[in-house]
């Protein structure tokens, strides 16, 4: 249900972000979803990997700073009204998201968002108790 | 107790009024010997109508003129020598950062007080024949490689003159080779704990005990941390190859306060500004005369580092007097907007924040011809969470520290892990580029 997630620390400058994603190609890694923050010093790239212990342990060993955590893989319709019942369900649950970053989809699907919710297991099972589509991790990379 | 002391550690133990007496013999033996033999010296005296029968006790030795660096460059290589190329057994030079090195010389005396000052030090710090010392001091012209392994080896232990550098061999023989006892430069040292904490091995399971640091000055926090680290005990060495290399001063094991040996090296502590001398306890410059050197007498050194003179007896029983820690070489003082900034201040604010460790470097630049500081800090994995809020908190929590200890609103940048340049020797701390045109980014 968990998917792992990965977290890069990335100083803010040209050509840093490359340096990230040439490791993981040069491993042959691709990347299902990314999301980067950023301030204006530096940055997080945040990335769901399909093989995230050798991502992990590529980008470790070419020296970047990587953080392991969990986040859910949310099915929303993709029709008006869709995130929003989602967010009404972790409203009522007491459930507070730290992110959210989404990702477009093949047609006549549904969309899929990725969640950083403060407490996952609690948020995992207030969402499939309200009916709400959680993918597993095999669900996940066969809609990416 | 005195049944238990190394004989050759005996001095450390003198007699005050006796220690002082000896001081003086030397010290008019060394005044006569430079008068006669060192022009620079001789001509520095006359212009002051002093004699050398004018040193009657200690305290005249304020009547004597400094020696400053420039006094070494200027007399390159060998116009401050006291003795003839004959008698010269050993030479050694220190990296001068501008132009010209510094060559000072040795006489087969000299390499047996500097050999026992040596000796005397690693005594102090509870190492004995059977200990195996990794020496990681540069080999070569830097007189600390050469400077604690003829120590070591009189003492008896097993000298591995492994040198600096090669940190992938350091390793191989920290684990294999039964090393008790390591010496280095201290940041050379934390990068060889990260580097064997990351191999899968414990540091502590290693069995050393004893690391000796010194070369460059380092932090209480930075003890602490090395420590905490690595489960040895760290000790702070002092020396300088203008006075005879390292051996000059060393930490007991209440490790309060280094001693120095007094019995070879006298000290004062003078206001920087006014040269006046300053009585103990109070803070200033350092300046040493040599008491014993043959080859290479110093009268009245200026160090640049700033320290006092610790009085108090030393609860190891040592009578010889101690000096404070090291806190900063005058000369590194940056002056930032107005405001005396040292580098050692920023570092010991660094480290009281939680979760850092000691990968940092401070780069000064010119904006519109105001000088600014930026500290730089590599994020490690301790402090990195996935949270951007976390990192901002890191470093306001950072630039709060830095404000605090210096008083002055210094902007910390996070950088990508292992982005600092390492060093094998003496870490380079401080860039600066102010003099170097503006706008670096």
């Amino acid at each position: 249900m968990k998917l792992k997630q990965l977290s890069i620390f990335l100083e803010n400058r040209p050509g840093h972000l490359s340096n990230a994603c040439e490791v993981l190609s040069n491993a042959g890694l691709n990347i299902v979803t990314m999301m980067l923050a950023d301030t204006s010093e530096f940055g997080i790239l945040r990335l769901i990997i399909r093989e995230w212990e050798r991502a992990k342990e590529v980008l470790e060993s070419a020296g970047f700073t990587v953080n392991l955590t969990e986040v859910l893989a949310i099915e929303v319709a993709d029709e008006p009204g869709g995130l929003e019942k989602i967010l009404k369900v972790a409203e009522a649950g007491g459930l507070s998201i730290e992110y959210m970053y989404a990702f477009a989809c093949k047609p006549n699907k549904n969309a899929l968002i990725v969640v950083r919710f403060d407490d996952i297991s609690r948020a995992c099972s207030v969402m499939t108790d309200s009916g709400i589509g959680v993918l597993s991790a095999a669900g996940f990379y066969n809609e990416a | 107790m005195k049944n238990n002391i190394h004989p050759e550690s005996m001095p450390d133990y003198l007699v005050p009024d006796e220690l002082r007496a000896l001081q003086l013999i030397r010290l008019q033996d060394t005044v006569q010997r430079c008068y006669d033999n060192v022009e620079l010296f001789r001509k520095r005296m006359d212009e002051r109508g002093l004699k050398p029968a004018d040193i009657q006790c200690l305290d005249d030795v304020a009547k004597l003129p400094f020696t400053q660096k420039t006094d070494l460059r200027d007399t390159y290589p060998y116009g401050l020598f006291a003795v003839p190329m004959k008698e010269v057994v050993r030479l050694h030079a220190s990296s001068g950062t501008t132009g010209k090195p510094i060559v000072v010389g040795y006489t087969k005396d000299d390499l047996d007080v500097w050999s026992s000052v040596m000796l005397r030090s690693f005594v102090a710090t509870g190492m004995h024949a059977g200990d195996v010392l990794q020496n990681a001091y540069g080999y070569g012209l830097f007189t600390g490689g050469l400077g604690a392994h003829y120590g070591a080896e009189r003492l008896g232990a097993a000298v591995i003159p492994i040198s600096g550098g090669n940190t992938e061999r350091q390793i191989l023989v920290m684990k294999d080779f039964g090393v008790t006892a390591i010496c280095c430069t201290p940041s050379y040292f934390i990068h060889l704990i990260e580097k064997v904490n990351t191999s899968g091995v414990r540091f502590e399971e290693l069995g050393i005990k004893i690391g000796i640091f010194g070369a460059e000055p380092w932090t209480e926090a930075m003890r602490a941390y090395i420590q905490r680290e690595s489960g040895i005990k760290a000790y702070d060495i002092y020396g300088l190859s203008e006075i005879i290399g390292p051996g000059v001063g060393i930490e007991c094991s209440e490790q309060a306060g280094l001693h120095i040996f007094e019995d070879h090296f006298l000290i004062e502590i003078v206001d920087p500004e006014t040269d006046e001398v300053l009585p103990d306890g109070k803070e200033g410059e350092l300046v040493i005369t040599t008491l014993t050197k043959q080859a290479f007498p110093m009268i009245r050194y200026r160090t640049h580092d700033i320290t006092s003179i610790i009085s108090k007896p030393c609860a190891c029983g040592r009578t010889i007097r101690r000096i404070n820690r090291i806190r900063s070489r005058s000369d590194d003082m940056m002056i930032i907007r107005g405001v005396n900034v040292f580098p050692s201040q920023i570092e010991a604010a660094l480290l009281s924040v939680e979760e850092t460790v000691p990968h940092y470097q401070i780069l000064l630049t010119r904006k519109g011809g105001l000088d600014q500081i930026e500290v730089q800090v590599e994020v490690t994995k301790e402090m990195f969470g996935d949270r951007i809020r976390e990192l901002e908190s890191m470093q306001k929590k950072l630039a709060f520290a830095v404000e605090h200890v210096v008083g002055l609103r210094v902007p910390i940048r996070l950088v990508e892990p292992n982005t600092i340049v390492r060093s094998e020797g003496k870490a380079k701390r401080v860039i600066d580029q102010r003099n170097k045109g503006e706008e670096i980014r």
